[in-house]
Protein backbone atom coordinates (compact mmCIF):
# COMPACT_ATOMS: atom_id res chain seq x y z
CA UNK A 1 0.00 0.00 0.00
CA UNK A 2 1.22 3.42 -0.93
CA UNK A 3 1.97 6.09 1.66
CA UNK A 4 2.22 9.85 1.48
CA UNK A 5 5.57 11.59 1.31
CA UNK A 6 6.11 15.08 2.72
CA UNK A 7 9.38 16.63 1.41
CA UNK A 8 9.44 20.11 2.99
CA UNK A 9 11.01 23.21 1.47
CA UNK A 10 14.73 22.57 1.86
CA UNK A 11 14.72 19.16 0.18
CA UNK A 12 13.77 20.63 -3.18
CA UNK A 13 16.85 22.85 -3.39
CA UNK A 14 19.65 23.10 -0.79
CA UNK A 15 19.19 19.53 0.42
CA UNK A 16 18.30 17.90 -2.89
CA UNK A 17 20.94 15.28 -2.05
CA UNK A 18 18.77 14.14 0.88
CA UNK A 19 15.64 13.84 -1.24
CA UNK A 20 17.01 12.22 -4.40
CA UNK A 21 19.04 9.62 -2.51
CA UNK A 22 16.05 8.76 -0.30
CA UNK A 23 13.61 8.45 -3.19
CA UNK A 24 16.01 6.25 -5.14
CA UNK A 25 16.62 4.08 -2.07
CA UNK A 26 12.91 3.74 -1.27
CA UNK A 27 12.20 2.76 -4.88
CA UNK A 28 14.93 0.13 -4.72
CA UNK A 29 13.49 -1.19 -1.45
CA UNK A 30 9.99 -1.35 -2.90
CA UNK A 31 8.59 1.32 -0.58
CA UNK A 32 5.94 3.10 -2.61
CA UNK A 33 5.49 6.74 -1.70
CA UNK A 34 3.44 9.49 -3.29
CA UNK A 35 4.49 13.08 -2.77
CA UNK A 36 1.64 15.23 -1.49
CA UNK A 37 0.63 17.43 -4.39
CA UNK A 38 -0.34 20.44 -2.30
CA UNK A 39 2.05 20.51 0.61
CA UNK A 40 3.05 23.72 2.34
CA UNK A 41 5.91 24.66 4.68
CA UNK A 42 5.54 22.97 8.07
CA UNK A 43 6.88 26.07 9.85
CA UNK A 44 10.26 24.43 10.59
CA UNK A 45 9.83 24.85 14.36
CA UNK A 46 6.86 23.80 16.45
CA UNK A 47 5.22 26.69 18.24
CA UNK A 48 6.04 26.62 21.95
CA UNK A 49 3.67 29.39 23.06
CA UNK A 50 0.55 28.00 24.67
CA UNK A 51 -1.68 30.72 23.24
CA UNK A 52 -0.30 30.54 19.70
CA UNK A 53 -2.45 28.27 17.55
CA UNK A 54 -2.01 30.06 14.23
CA UNK A 55 1.39 28.42 13.71
CA UNK A 56 -0.14 24.98 14.16
CA UNK A 57 -2.39 25.54 11.14
CA UNK A 58 0.32 24.98 8.51
CA UNK A 59 1.44 21.52 9.67
CA UNK A 60 -2.17 20.45 10.31
CA UNK A 61 -3.12 21.44 6.75
CA UNK A 62 -0.40 19.09 5.49
CA UNK A 63 -1.82 16.29 7.61
CA UNK A 64 -5.32 16.97 6.25
CA UNK A 65 -3.88 16.61 2.72
CA UNK A 66 -2.69 13.13 3.71
CA UNK A 67 -6.09 12.19 5.14
CA UNK A 68 -7.88 13.48 2.01
CA UNK A 69 -5.74 11.18 -0.08
CA UNK A 70 -6.94 8.23 1.93
CA UNK A 71 -3.50 7.47 3.31
CA UNK A 72 -2.95 6.60 6.96
CA UNK A 73 0.80 7.33 7.07
CA UNK A 74 3.01 10.20 5.99
CA UNK A 75 6.75 9.72 5.72
CA UNK A 76 9.28 12.50 6.25
CA UNK A 77 13.04 12.72 5.65
CA UNK A 78 13.99 16.08 7.16
CA UNK A 79 14.05 15.69 10.92
CA UNK A 80 12.77 19.23 11.54
CA UNK A 81 9.73 18.55 9.36
CA UNK A 82 9.25 15.25 11.17
CA UNK A 83 9.29 16.97 14.55
CA UNK A 84 6.93 19.78 13.58
CA UNK A 85 4.38 17.53 11.86
CA UNK A 86 4.51 14.88 14.58
CA UNK A 87 4.01 17.42 17.39
CA UNK A 88 1.14 19.13 15.60
CA UNK A 89 -0.38 15.68 15.14
CA UNK A 90 0.01 14.90 18.86
CA UNK A 91 -1.71 18.15 19.76
CA UNK A 92 -4.65 17.38 17.46
CA UNK A 93 -4.92 13.92 18.99
CA UNK A 94 -4.70 14.87 22.63
CA UNK A 95 -5.92 18.44 23.18
CA UNK A 96 -9.65 18.55 22.62
CA UNK A 97 -10.07 22.27 23.22
CA UNK A 98 -7.31 23.34 20.84
CA UNK A 99 -8.41 20.75 18.28
CA UNK A 100 -11.88 22.30 18.24
CA UNK A 101 -10.54 25.81 17.83
CA UNK A 102 -8.19 24.80 14.99
CA UNK A 103 -10.89 22.83 13.18
CA UNK A 104 -13.33 25.72 13.52
CA UNK A 105 -10.74 28.17 12.20
CA UNK A 106 -10.18 26.03 9.12
CA UNK A 107 -13.86 25.71 8.30
CA UNK A 108 -13.06 25.13 4.61
CA UNK A 109 -11.22 21.94 5.53
CA UNK A 110 -12.53 18.64 6.82
CA UNK A 111 -12.10 18.14 10.57
CA UNK A 112 -8.89 16.53 11.72
CA UNK A 113 -8.19 14.65 14.96
CA UNK A 114 -4.76 13.13 14.45
CA UNK A 115 -5.89 10.19 12.32
CA UNK A 116 -2.68 10.14 10.27
CA UNK A 117 0.54 8.53 11.48
CA UNK A 118 3.64 10.72 11.05
CA UNK A 119 6.85 8.74 10.60
CA UNK A 120 10.44 9.43 9.70
CA UNK A 121 12.15 7.11 7.21
CA UNK A 122 14.21 5.77 10.14
CA UNK A 123 11.31 4.45 12.21
CA UNK A 124 9.51 3.33 9.05
CA UNK A 125 12.51 1.14 8.19
CA UNK A 126 12.67 -0.23 11.73
CA UNK A 127 8.98 -0.74 12.49
CA UNK A 128 7.30 -1.28 9.12
CA UNK A 129 9.93 -2.48 6.68
CA UNK A 130 12.10 -4.35 9.15
CA UNK A 131 15.85 -4.40 9.69
CA UNK A 132 16.16 -8.02 8.50
CA UNK A 133 14.54 -7.26 5.16
CA UNK A 134 16.75 -4.19 4.76
CA UNK A 135 19.83 -6.27 5.44
CA UNK A 136 18.94 -8.63 2.59
CA UNK A 137 18.91 -5.71 0.14
CA UNK A 138 22.44 -4.48 0.87
CA UNK A 139 24.64 -5.07 -2.16
CA UNK A 140 27.72 -3.00 -1.35
CA UNK A 141 28.37 -3.12 2.40
CA UNK A 142 30.29 -0.09 3.62
CA UNK A 143 33.03 -2.28 5.11
CA UNK A 144 35.68 -0.31 6.90
CA UNK A 145 33.89 3.04 6.83
CA UNK A 146 34.00 4.49 10.33
CA UNK A 147 30.88 6.58 10.71
CA UNK A 148 29.68 8.65 13.65
CA UNK A 149 25.86 8.63 13.87
CA UNK A 150 24.76 12.19 14.61
CA UNK A 151 21.18 12.36 15.86
CA UNK A 152 20.86 16.03 16.76
CA UNK A 153 17.69 17.11 18.55
CA UNK A 154 14.51 16.73 16.62
CA UNK A 155 14.40 12.95 16.16
CA UNK A 156 14.72 12.45 19.90
CA UNK A 157 13.19 15.39 21.71
CA UNK A 158 10.69 15.98 23.16
CA UNK A 159 9.77 12.49 24.38
CA UNK A 160 6.27 12.50 22.82
CA UNK A 161 7.74 12.30 19.33
CA UNK A 162 11.08 10.57 20.05
CA UNK A 163 11.99 7.75 17.65
CA UNK A 164 14.06 6.16 20.37
CA UNK A 165 15.19 6.73 23.97
CA UNK A 166 16.20 10.41 24.05
CA UNK A 167 19.34 9.92 26.13
CA UNK A 168 20.55 6.56 24.84
CA UNK A 169 19.24 5.95 21.34
CA UNK A 170 20.46 3.12 19.12
CA UNK A 171 18.36 3.30 15.95
CA UNK A 172 21.05 5.14 13.95
CA UNK A 173 23.77 2.74 15.11
CA UNK A 174 21.63 -0.24 14.07
CA UNK A 175 20.98 1.32 10.67
CA UNK A 176 24.69 1.94 10.04
CA UNK A 177 25.55 -1.59 11.16
CA UNK A 178 23.11 -2.98 8.61
CA UNK A 179 24.80 -0.89 5.92
CA UNK A 180 28.02 -2.64 6.91
CA UNK A 181 29.71 0.45 8.32
CA UNK A 182 31.78 0.55 11.47
CA UNK A 183 29.90 2.64 14.03
CA UNK A 184 31.89 5.21 15.99
CA UNK A 185 29.81 6.12 19.02
CA UNK A 186 30.53 9.50 20.51
CA UNK A 187 29.06 11.26 23.55
CA UNK A 188 27.93 14.41 21.73
CA UNK A 189 25.85 12.50 19.13
CA UNK A 190 22.63 13.87 20.61
CA UNK A 191 23.86 17.37 21.40
CA UNK A 192 22.43 20.29 19.45
CA UNK A 193 24.45 21.73 16.54
CA UNK A 194 23.14 25.23 17.24
CA UNK A 195 20.33 25.00 14.68
CA UNK A 196 18.84 28.42 13.77
CA UNK A 197 21.44 30.17 15.92
CA UNK A 198 23.46 29.97 12.71
CA UNK A 199 21.74 33.27 11.94
CA UNK A 200 21.15 34.54 15.50
CA UNK A 201 24.45 33.77 17.20
CA UNK A 202 26.67 32.27 14.51
CA UNK A 203 29.80 32.18 16.68
CA UNK A 204 28.07 30.14 19.36
CA UNK A 205 26.71 27.74 16.71
CA UNK A 206 30.19 27.40 15.22
CA UNK A 207 31.70 26.62 18.62
CA UNK A 208 29.24 23.90 19.58
CA UNK A 209 29.38 22.37 16.09
CA UNK A 210 33.17 22.31 16.41
CA UNK A 211 32.83 20.44 19.72
CA UNK A 212 30.59 17.84 18.08
CA UNK A 213 32.98 17.28 15.16
CA UNK A 214 36.09 17.01 17.33
CA UNK A 215 34.27 14.64 19.70
CA UNK A 216 33.28 12.39 16.80
CA UNK A 217 36.83 12.38 15.43
CA UNK A 218 38.30 11.71 18.90
CA UNK A 219 36.08 8.63 19.11
CA UNK A 220 37.33 7.24 15.83
CA UNK A 221 34.85 8.58 13.27
CA UNK A 222 36.24 9.39 9.84
CA UNK A 223 32.85 10.69 8.69
CA UNK A 224 29.53 11.82 10.10
CA UNK A 225 26.04 10.71 9.07
CA UNK A 226 22.99 12.86 9.80
CA UNK A 227 19.34 13.44 8.90
CA UNK A 228 18.71 17.19 9.00
CA UNK A 229 19.59 19.90 6.44
CA UNK A 230 20.22 22.43 9.20
CA UNK A 231 22.62 20.07 10.99
CA UNK A 232 24.27 19.51 7.61
CA UNK A 233 24.68 23.26 7.24
CA UNK A 234 26.18 23.78 10.72
CA UNK A 235 28.32 20.65 10.79
CA UNK A 236 29.09 20.29 7.10
CA UNK A 237 28.93 23.41 4.96
CA UNK A 238 30.09 25.73 7.74
CA UNK A 239 33.30 23.77 8.29
CA UNK A 240 34.99 26.37 6.06
CA UNK A 241 33.96 29.19 8.41
CA UNK A 242 34.85 27.01 11.39
CA UNK A 243 38.38 26.56 10.04
CA UNK A 244 38.79 30.33 9.70
CA UNK A 245 37.59 30.94 13.25
CA UNK A 246 39.06 28.01 15.18
CA UNK A 247 42.60 26.83 14.75
CA UNK A 248 42.91 23.12 14.20
CA UNK A 249 39.24 22.57 13.27
CA UNK A 250 39.05 19.18 11.55
CA UNK A 251 37.87 18.35 8.03
CA UNK A 252 35.07 15.81 8.44
CA UNK A 253 33.11 14.34 5.53
CA UNK A 254 29.37 14.61 6.26
CA UNK A 255 26.63 12.53 4.62
CA UNK A 256 22.89 12.26 4.78
CA UNK A 257 21.91 8.81 6.09
CA UNK A 258 20.03 8.21 2.84
CA UNK A 259 23.15 8.80 0.74
CA UNK A 260 24.97 6.04 2.61
CA UNK A 261 21.87 3.85 2.21
CA UNK A 262 21.76 4.47 -1.55
CA UNK A 263 25.48 3.66 -1.89
CA UNK A 264 25.10 0.46 0.14
CA UNK A 265 22.13 -0.54 -2.02
CA UNK A 266 24.44 -0.27 -5.02
CA UNK A 267 22.61 2.67 -6.58
CA UNK A 268 24.47 5.04 -8.94
CA UNK A 269 26.29 8.00 -7.36
CA UNK A 270 24.21 10.39 -9.50
CA UNK A 271 21.21 9.56 -7.29
CA UNK A 272 23.06 11.09 -4.35
CA UNK A 273 24.00 14.50 -5.73
CA UNK A 274 27.32 14.42 -3.94
CA UNK A 275 28.21 17.79 -5.48
CA UNK A 276 26.12 19.30 -2.68
CA UNK A 277 28.30 17.65 -0.02
CA UNK A 278 31.78 18.63 1.02
CA UNK A 279 34.44 17.58 -1.45
CA UNK A 280 35.99 15.36 1.22
CA UNK A 281 32.74 13.38 1.40
CA UNK A 282 32.84 12.22 -2.21
CA UNK A 283 36.63 11.75 -2.06
CA UNK A 284 36.37 9.39 0.90
CA UNK A 285 33.78 7.22 -0.84
CA UNK A 286 35.96 7.05 -3.95
CA UNK A 287 39.04 6.27 -1.90
CA UNK A 288 37.19 3.33 -0.33
CA UNK A 289 35.92 2.29 -3.80
CA UNK A 290 32.26 2.44 -2.78
CA UNK A 291 31.47 4.65 -5.76
CA UNK B 1 25.60 39.27 41.85
CA UNK B 2 23.18 39.21 44.79
CA UNK B 3 19.54 39.86 43.99
CA UNK B 4 17.52 42.34 45.97
CA UNK B 5 14.03 40.92 46.27
CA UNK B 6 11.50 43.35 47.66
CA UNK B 7 7.86 44.08 46.87
CA UNK B 8 9.16 46.78 44.52
CA UNK B 9 11.38 44.47 42.45
CA UNK B 10 8.86 41.64 42.05
CA UNK B 11 6.93 42.16 38.82
CA UNK B 12 3.66 40.21 39.11
CA UNK B 13 2.81 41.05 35.53
CA UNK B 14 5.90 39.28 34.25
CA UNK B 15 5.10 36.17 36.30
CA UNK B 16 1.54 36.18 35.00
CA UNK B 17 2.63 36.58 31.37
CA UNK B 18 5.28 33.86 31.52
CA UNK B 19 2.82 31.41 33.11
CA UNK B 20 0.17 32.27 30.58
CA UNK B 21 2.31 32.11 27.43
CA UNK B 22 4.38 29.11 28.51
CA UNK B 23 1.57 27.20 30.20
CA UNK B 24 4.26 25.87 32.56
CA UNK B 25 4.13 25.29 36.33
CA UNK B 26 7.16 27.48 37.01
CA UNK B 27 6.98 27.02 40.81
CA UNK B 28 7.61 23.30 40.47
CA UNK B 29 11.26 24.10 39.74
CA UNK B 30 13.35 23.24 42.80
CA UNK B 31 16.60 24.64 41.43
CA UNK B 32 18.52 21.38 40.96
CA UNK B 33 20.39 22.73 37.93
CA UNK B 34 20.00 19.63 35.75
CA UNK B 35 18.90 21.99 32.95
CA UNK B 36 22.11 23.97 33.23
CA UNK B 37 24.15 20.78 33.15
CA UNK B 38 22.33 19.77 29.96
CA UNK B 39 22.52 23.08 28.10
CA UNK B 40 24.87 23.01 25.08
CA UNK B 41 24.90 26.82 24.98
CA UNK B 42 25.91 27.22 28.63
CA UNK B 43 29.19 29.01 27.89
CA UNK B 44 27.44 31.52 25.63
CA UNK B 45 24.63 32.59 27.97
CA UNK B 46 24.79 35.12 30.77
CA UNK B 47 22.18 33.49 33.01
CA UNK B 48 22.03 29.71 33.23
CA UNK B 49 18.63 28.05 32.74
CA UNK B 50 18.48 27.34 36.49
CA UNK B 51 19.10 30.97 37.37
CA UNK B 52 16.66 32.10 34.72
CA UNK B 53 13.96 29.94 36.31
CA UNK B 54 14.66 31.56 39.69
CA UNK B 55 14.46 35.04 38.16
CA UNK B 56 11.13 34.15 36.57
CA UNK B 57 9.73 32.64 39.80
CA UNK B 58 10.61 35.87 41.62
CA UNK B 59 9.36 38.12 38.82
CA UNK B 60 12.73 39.82 38.44
CA UNK B 61 11.86 41.78 35.31
CA UNK B 62 14.73 44.22 35.69
CA UNK B 63 17.35 41.49 36.07
CA UNK B 64 15.83 39.58 33.13
CA UNK B 65 15.72 42.57 30.80
CA UNK B 66 19.16 42.22 29.29
CA UNK B 67 19.70 38.51 29.81
CA UNK B 68 20.68 36.89 26.49
CA UNK B 69 19.66 33.34 27.46
CA UNK B 70 16.32 33.08 25.59
CA UNK B 71 18.00 34.51 22.47
CA UNK B 72 20.90 32.07 22.53
CA UNK B 73 18.69 29.09 23.42
CA UNK B 74 18.40 26.83 20.37
CA UNK B 75 15.22 25.07 21.61
CA UNK B 76 17.10 21.77 21.62
CA UNK B 77 14.89 20.46 24.46
CA UNK B 78 17.80 18.77 26.30
CA UNK B 79 16.77 20.54 29.51
CA UNK B 80 13.17 19.44 29.06
CA UNK B 81 13.82 15.72 28.63
CA UNK B 82 16.00 15.66 31.74
CA UNK B 83 14.00 17.93 34.06
CA UNK B 84 13.04 15.84 37.12
CA UNK B 85 10.07 18.15 37.72
CA UNK B 86 8.66 17.76 34.22
CA UNK B 87 8.94 21.45 33.39
CA UNK B 88 9.10 22.27 29.70
CA UNK B 89 11.82 24.91 29.90
CA UNK B 90 11.89 25.65 26.16
CA UNK B 91 8.34 26.97 26.61
CA UNK B 92 9.52 29.32 29.36
CA UNK B 93 12.27 30.55 26.99
CA UNK B 94 9.63 31.00 24.29
CA UNK B 95 7.47 33.05 26.65
CA UNK B 96 10.39 35.36 27.44
CA UNK B 97 11.08 35.79 23.73
CA UNK B 98 7.42 36.40 22.96
CA UNK B 99 7.10 39.07 25.65
CA UNK B 100 9.64 41.15 23.72
CA UNK B 101 8.56 40.16 20.19
CA UNK B 102 4.94 41.04 20.93
CA UNK B 103 5.98 44.65 21.35
CA UNK B 104 6.92 44.57 17.65
CA UNK B 105 10.60 44.58 18.41
CA UNK B 106 12.87 42.25 16.45
CA UNK B 107 15.86 40.50 17.99
CA UNK B 108 17.52 40.03 14.61
CA UNK B 109 16.96 42.00 11.42
CA UNK B 110 16.43 39.79 8.37
CA UNK B 111 17.58 42.63 6.09
CA UNK B 112 21.01 42.51 7.74
CA UNK B 113 21.69 39.03 6.40
CA UNK B 114 24.35 39.23 3.71
CA UNK B 115 23.49 37.92 0.21
CA UNK B 116 26.48 35.54 0.31
CA UNK B 117 25.13 34.10 3.56
CA UNK B 118 21.62 33.64 2.18
CA UNK B 119 22.92 31.72 -0.84
CA UNK B 120 24.19 28.93 1.43
CA UNK B 121 21.56 29.03 4.20
CA UNK B 122 18.99 26.25 4.07
CA UNK B 123 15.39 27.50 4.04
CA UNK B 124 14.68 25.88 7.40
CA UNK B 125 17.45 27.99 9.01
CA UNK B 126 15.76 31.20 7.94
CA UNK B 127 12.19 30.09 8.63
CA UNK B 128 13.08 28.85 12.12
CA UNK B 129 15.40 31.75 12.94
CA UNK B 130 12.83 34.35 11.91
CA UNK B 131 10.08 32.48 13.74
CA UNK B 132 12.11 32.61 16.94
CA UNK B 133 13.67 36.03 16.70
CA UNK B 134 11.43 38.38 14.74
CA UNK B 135 8.06 39.78 15.67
Amino acid sequence: MSISYYPGCTLKTKAKNLETSALAAMKELGIEVEELDRWNCCGAVYSLADDDLIHIIAPVRDLIRVKERGHDTVITLCSMCYNTLARANELMKTDEEKRKTINMFMDEEQDYAGEVRVVHLFDYLRDDYGWDKLKEKIKKPLDGLKVGPYYGCTLLRPKEVALDRPDSPSIFEKFLEILGAEVSNFPLATQCCGTYQAIGNPDAATKISYEILTDAVAHGAEALALTCPLCDYNLGKRQNIMKDKIEGAPEVPVYYFTQLLAVALGLPAEDCHFELNRESAVNLLKEKSYI
Amino acid sequence: MPLKITSKTVDDNLIRKVREISGQPIYKCYQCGTCTGSCPMVEHIDATPRRLMALVQWGQAEALKDVNTPWVCASCHSCQVRCPRGIELPKVMEALRQIKLRTNENQIEPSNLQPEEIIDLPQIAMVSGFRKMTS
